[in-house]
Parts: structure tokens; C-alpha cells; sequence
């Protein structure tokens, strides 16, 4: 067990200690903390400060616009001809011209710097609300406050309810971005590191310090030791790319933060009203969302993500390994690589249809067999699973890792040793009978 | 006492035999050269012993004791085909594989120094592996390869790769290993090395062992019974003189003496007789035994083996 530990230390720290892994450590939260902070700081950059002169000849729509910090509604009482005269010269960035309160009715907006659409949205919105009141008022005779009283919001909430009458709310958006999140993360961890195993086990063997590493300790040691300590590798890189990630957000959004509130709070309301949500309550929409997160099995998740994250590493991790045992160089690799790549590419595939039908046969049967249930029960689990169908599948994954490492296990110790040769299917099937 | 026991194993792979019946004892405190063509089954044998593989048939006791893992820390392998991490530090990965035979991490590192001292080579402690020359990187094999002062050491092929001045430096340590109590066995085809600092052979060829003993006890079988006279004076004289109990079996003339090789018609011939034979024919100048060679020996005895005799399971 000793020189199983020594084995994974040098593992871990000479590709801890490399070059390349400080830099993608670094670079990677960099990347994707830009890929999350830079259009919003473009999307600010965008909106540089507008003031628009309103010239309103109903009259209707005084003071009805809403000032912002980037922009400024500014009510003339000129000739519009006199207006566009002088435009040019005058501190307006555009001039607003209502001439109507028809239902059809048409605003125009000059300007010399192109309005963003959240700007006119905002206005159109303003006007169709101001003529709406009217119409209200004019024809039916009630205000606004007394129709927003009877204006009902209705959801519908489907409730999961099992033999036993239990009873639990399901609900989708959220979860689907979760299991599809840690499906990925999955994915993309197995292949990464996977590879790594291989070329290490390669390298080991062109190299040739293999035989005087294998004279110390069973190549099955050595085998494990690489796997695990690749492992912990990953592990490390993926913990300090959220530490790192969530540093660099925080940060960047304390910078931004009074201009992201401001500009932000208001822009999303007014995209979704531009969108037809209508009347959004948004601090009961918070609550809604907090309910749905409250929902999903959060504990249930991060144990299973783990063990998923880890289980179908190893159980690849091993495959990976007799592949780099039985070649003589990484461009010898292809055939052997297309029936692991294929379950893997295929349970990523398939992940986006399991998320459709999460209770499906499909997803059923797909999350049981190990080499992709990693991927498949990772989407299924925010939408719930029953503990039984959980537990069958884990220890399937375990079994399936234990017998993946026993199959690498003896193609390695064979393969290791052997230079120069042309291996095949067949031949790899006899190695799994050698006498150790 | 053996330190080494094989006894009649038997190892095959898919589509051929590596090991047929082959019992060895390596005697304690020797060099035992293990020899044979390429492809005879030296290197199975020696993967046996270093517990890489396991024979189908057969049984090796170390001390006396059936070999088992616990004997790994007592034995140093230096492989044919060996290399290194080449983006390791020569040190670290030193001190790695002497852990990996069981080296507190202390220990090692005391003796390491010692050693790359003693080699001259201090300041590549921290250089890495893929800076090294070829021969330089053999020096750190070798090293790692003594460094747990095995009771059995196993080099294969030791010096391919070596310059002479590094061969003698390993010979010498070669022998001086053997001083402090070491036993070494030495898979070669290189048979003058062999003649120099072996002390026992065995000869492997096409999976089964063929020969095996002391060198001296090897080279007294194999005695040709022919020498080697240099004369001056009349070679009829000196053919007359011979008689029947010698056949002459090449002869030549340099700057007026004469080069013969004889060869005994009689297996009790020794020199004496020879001499006595030819003493008042001639003028003597040198009498030699011709001992062959291992080379000799070697290429003689894998000659003989036909490939027909050879069982295929």
C-alpha cells in the first residue's frame, strides 16, 4: 500500500508542478469568468448616456417616462419642424415626436445616435400604456389600479405523487440546466483526464522505465496508483477552477456592481415586458425560484455528482490505461480509442433526449449500464429518482469499475512489456488469460 | 550455498515456448553469466525472478525460500531495455525508485549522495533526465539499480550503450559488489566480457538450458587438447619428431620460425609430453595451450542444437 501512495504522490506532483497545469489552472477561470463578465460589460459599455427630447402633441404623455442613469426623457413644447432644426446642434442624442393617440398610432424617433432597442422598447411600452389607460377610462370607465387588482396570475405546478402518496414538485428549467451542467462537467473530466492516464502509461512505456518500475512494485500498482493520482490531479484543477472562478465573478461584479444593479434590474423588466410577460412580479418570481432550488435534492446531487464525477473517471481511467498499454505510441491508439469514445459520445448525445423524458425506458436502462450511466443518471437526478433505481445504479457503476480495472489490469501487465508489435482485438483477448 | 534456485520451469506464451524445463543454481557470492542468442528466453527467465511474470510451471527459491514479494527489496534489476522519466530530475527520480524498492526516503538520499559523488556526477542532482547523455543516464541507472545494496543483482546487458571508460567504471563496481557479498547475474551475448569476470554460465538456447557449470570447469570440458609451438629449426625434423601422437593441424612460416598447431591424438597428452616429444628436434621458442573461448564454446554448442530435437508444445 506504501508504494501505492508513492506512486500516486509522483503522480500527482510532477503534473501539479508543471508548467502547463499552473497556466490552464490560471487561464481557465480567466476565460470563463470573461465569457460570463464581458457581455454584461459590453452591454454596458453600449448604453452610453442618451437624452431624448419629447415633443408630445396630445399632450398625453407628459412626465410618463421614466428617467434612468443612462438615459433622459426631456419634454419640449416647440414645433417639431423648429425642433428638427436645430437638433443637430442641441445636446439631444434624438427627438421623440408623438402626434397621436391612436390605437395605431406611430411615434417617430430622429436621432444621431442610434437608440438601443431597450430604449425604444421602453418607450413604446410607455405610450401603449399611456393610450391603453385612456381607452380603459374612455370606454369601460375603470383605472389601471382597479384593473391591476383583478388581473390574476395563474401558474401551474406539477406534483410528482408516488405509490405511498407521497407527494414532491418536479419542476424543469432549473433542473435541466443542473444535470445537463454536471453531465457535461462529467464528460468532459472522464475524456480530459482519461487521455492524460493514457499518455502516461505510454510515455512510461517508450520510455522504458517501465520494466525497472514493475521489478519494485505489481504492474497493477502501478496501474492504480497512475489512475488515482490523474484523479486527484483533476480534482485539484477542478476545485481551484471554482474557487478561482467564483473570486474573479465576485470581484468583477463588486466592480460592477452599482452599474449592474442599476442598469440591469431595469433592463430585465423592461425586456420582459417588451416580450409580453406582462405584469411581472419580480420579488414573488425570486421566491418562486427559491422554492424550486429548495426542491431539487440538493445533498442527493452533490453526493452523486461526486461519486458519478469519480466512479465513471475510474471506470474509463482504466480502460484509458489498457489502451496506452498495448500501444507503442499515442498515433497507434485510434482503434483501440473508437469503442470507449463511442458509449461516452453516445451518453452525451443521448442526454439531451433523456431530458426530455427523464422517466423514460431510455433513461431508465441508459442510467443503469455503467459506461453511461456517469453522464445519463447526472440528467436524471435534479427531476428526482427513486433511491432504489440510485443505489442499483451506483453499484452497477462499481462493479463496472472493478471489472474494467480486472480487464486493464491484465491487458496492462502484458501489454507493458510488449514493444514493437501490431496489436489486435484477438490478441488482447488472449491476454486476459496469460498467467500473471 | 545457492541464492538462487530454479527448478524446472516452464514458461509459453500464445504462439510460443519462452522457458522449457530449465533448473539453474547460482551460487552465492558469484557472477553468473547467463547467456544465450537473442530471443533464447533469457529475459523470461530473468522477468521470473524479478516477479514480473510468473512461470506456468516450475519453482524458484531465493535462500532456500520459495520467492515471494517480500525478497523484491533484495534484488536489483537492471533491465535491456531501461530508461527513465525524461522530464524528471535525476535526483528526485532516484530517490523515488529506491523508495519504490522499500528505501526510507532518508536513507536513500544519504547513500544516493555517496554514490553520485563517488560517480563524479554531484551537480546533475537537480538537471533533468532528458538533459543527460545516453551513457550519463546509464550511470544513473546503474545507481538506482545497486543503490538498496541488493543480496541479488540482475543486469541485462549491462554495458550496451556504454563507452569503454564507463564499462571499466561498472566492471569495477561489478566486481566490488561482489567483494562486499553481492551476487550478480550477467545476461549477455557478449562472451569476452563474460570470460573476464564470470565465474559461472549457463547457456540458454531456444527456450532450454543446454549448458552449465563453472567457466573453468566449462573450458577444462571443452579442452581442445591442441597447442600452439613456435620453433625454430627443420619441420621435418619437428613432424617426424611428433610421430603419432600428434596431427598437425596448420602450420606457417614468419621470419624464418615456424607457427604450428597441433593437436593431441591422446587425451592424457599434456605439455610435458609435448615438450618431451619435440625437445631435441628443435629449438623451442614458446609452447601454448589453445583453450577455446567461450566464444568458441558458445557458438559451438548453439551450432549443435538442431531445431528439429526441439519438443514444440
Amino acid at each position: 500500500m506504501n508504494k501505492i501512495n508513492l506512486i500516486i504522490q509522483r503522480e500527482y506532483l510532477t503534473r501539479v508542478k508543471k508548467k502547463s497545469f499552473v497556466i490552464m489552472t490560471l487561464l481557465g477561470p480567466i476565460l470563463m469568468a470573461a465569457l460570463m463578465i464581458v457581455p454584461v460589460w459590453l452591454g454596458m459599455k453600449d448604453q452610453d448616456f442618451q437624452i431624448i427630447e419629447v415633443i408630445d402633441e396630445t399632450g398625453l404623455f407628459i412626465d410618463q417616462f421614466e428617467n434612468t442613469n443612462t438615459l433622459r426623457f426631456e419634454h419640449q413644447f416647440v414645433n417639431i419642424e423648429f425642433a428638427k432644426d436645430s437638433f443637430y446642434n442641441s445636446k439631444y442624442t434624438s427627438i421623440l415626436h408623438i402626434s397621436s393617440s391612436d390605437k395605431q398610432s406611430k411615434a417617430k424617433m430622429y436621432y444621431k445616435k442610434q437608440p438601443g432597442i431597450n430604449t425604444i422598447s421602453k418607450i413604446e411600452n410607455t405610450i401603449e400604456e399611456g393610450i391603453r389607460n385612456i381607452e380603459l377610462k374612455k370606454q369601460f370607465n375603470i383605472t389601471k389600479d382597479q384593473l391591476d387588482k383583478i388581473n390574476p396570475n395563474v401558474s401551474v405546478e406539477t406534483i410528482f405523487r408516488n405509490a405511498d402518496g407521497a407527494e414532491e414538485t418536479k419542476s424543469s428549467a432549473i433542473s435541466t440546466v443542473l444535470g445537463f451542467g454536471a453531465a457535461i462537467i462529467i464528460y468532459m473530466f472522464i475524456f480530459l483526464y482519461g487521455v492524460q492516464v493514457m499518455r502516461g502509461v505510454i510515455e512510461e512505456k517508450t520510455n522504458r522505465i517501465v520494466e525497472i518500475i514493475i521489478s519494485s512494485v505489481k504492474p497493477f500498482q502501478l496501474m492504480l496508483g497512475k489512475i488515482v493520482g490523474i484523479a486527484l490531479v483533476g480534482l485539484t484543477q477542478f476545485l481551484l477552477w471554482i474557487a478561482l472562478t467564483t473570486i474573479i465573478i465576485s470581484i468583477a461584479q463588486v466592480a460592477l456592481n452599482q452599474a449592474i444593479d442599476v442598469a440591469d434590474t431595469a433592463t430585465i423588466e423592461e425586456v420582459m415586458k417588451a416580450q409580453g410577460a406582462g405584469n411581472v412580479d419580480t420579488s414573488n418570481m425570486g421566491q418562486q425560484i427559491q422554492e424550486i432550488i429548495d426542491e431539487i435534492p440538493i445533498v442527493t446531487l452533490l453526493i452523486s455528482f461526486l461519486f458519478y464525477f469519480l466512479g465513471g473517471y475510474l471506470l474509463y481511467g482504466a480502460l484509458f490505461a489498457a489502451i496506452g498499454s498495448a500501444v507503442d505510441s499515442e498515433a497507434d491508439t485510434q482503434q483501440f480509442m473508437m469503442p470507449i469514445t463511442i458509449p461516452l459520445i453516445f451518453s452525451f448525445v443521448v442526454a439531451q433526449t433523456v431530458i426530455q423524458n427523464p422517466d423514460g425506458a431510455m433513461a431508465f436502462w441508459l442510467s443503469l449500464f455503467p459506461l453511461t450511466s456517469p453522464v445519463i443518471m447526472m440528467v436524471r437526478i435534479p427531476f428526482g429518482v427513486e433511491t432504489w433505481e440510485l443505489l442499483l445504479s451506483m453499484f452497477l457503476l462499481v462493479l463496472g469499475f472493478i471489472g474494467t480495472t480486472w480487464i486493464a489490469g491484465r491487458i496492462y501487465r502484458t501489454g507493458i512489456l510488449m514493444y514493437g508489435k501490431k496489436i489486435t482485438y484477438k490478441e488482447l483477448w488472449k491476454w486476459l488469460f496469460y498467467k500473471g | 550455498m545457492d541464492i538462487l534456485h530454479v527448478k524446472r520451469v516452464y514458461k509459453s506464451y500464445a504462439n510460443h515456448t519462452a522457458l522449457h524445463n530449465v533448473s539453474l543454481r547460482v551460487p552465492q557470492k558469484s557472477i553468473f553469466g547467463l547467456l544465450g542468442p537473442n530471443g533464447a528466453g533469457k529475459t523470461s527467465l530473468i522477468r521470473i525472478i524479478n516477479q514480473i511474470t510468473a512461470p506456468d510451471k516450475g519453482e524458484i527459491l531465493f535462500e532456500k525460500e520459495p520467492l515471494s514479494p517480500k525478497h523484491i527489496s533484495q534484488i536489483g534489476y537492471l533491465p535491456e531495455e531501461r530508461g527513465l522519466y525524461k522530464k524528471m530530475g535525476v535526483g528526485e527520480q532516484a530517490l523515488y525508485l529506491a523508495q519504490l524498492k522499500g528505501m526510507s526516503k532518508q536513507e536513500a538520499t544519504i547513500k544516493l549522495k555517496q554514490w553520485f559523488q563517488k560517480f563524479e556526477i554531484e551537480n546533475w542532482w537537480d538537471k533533468k533526465v532528458e538533459e543527460l547523455s545516453k551513457g550519463m543516464a546509464q550511470k544513473v541507472q546503474f545507481i538506482t539499480t545497486v543503490l538498496h545494496e541488493p543480496k541479488l543483482l540482475i543486469l541485462d546487458e549491462p554495458f550496451s550503450g556504454f563507452d569503454p571508460i564507463n564499462t571499466n567504471l561498472i566492471k569495477k563496481e561489478i566486481l566490488e559488489l561482489r567483494e562486499k557479498g553481492s551476487t550478480i547475474i550477467f545476461s549477455t551475448h557478449n562472451m569476452a566480457s563474460v570470460e573476464e569476470i564470470c565465474d559461472h554460465i549457463a547457456l540458454i538456447n531456444k527456450s532450454k538450458k543446454i549448458l552449465d557449470g563453472k567457466v573453468k570447469d566449462i573450458k577444462e570440458a571443452y579442452r581442445s587438447n591442441s597447442y600452439e609451438i613456435v620453433f625454430e629449426g627443420n619441420m621435418i625434423a619437428f613432424s617426424n619428431a611428433l610421430w603419432t601422437s600428434f596431427e598437425i593441424i596448420s602450420t606457417h612460416i614468419d621470419n624464418g620460425r615456424n607457427y604450428v598447431k597441433v593437436k593431441g591424438t591422446d587425451n592424457r597428452i599434456s605439455v610435458n609430453t609435448l615438450l618431451a616429444t619435440i625437445i631435441n628436434d628443435v629449438r623451442i621458442i614458446s609452447v601454448n595451450e589453445l583453450t577455446p573461448s567461450m566464444n568458441d564454446i558458445f557458438i559451438q554448442k548453439v551450432g549443435e542444437a538442431n531445431p528439429e530435437d526441439l519438443s514444440e508444445e
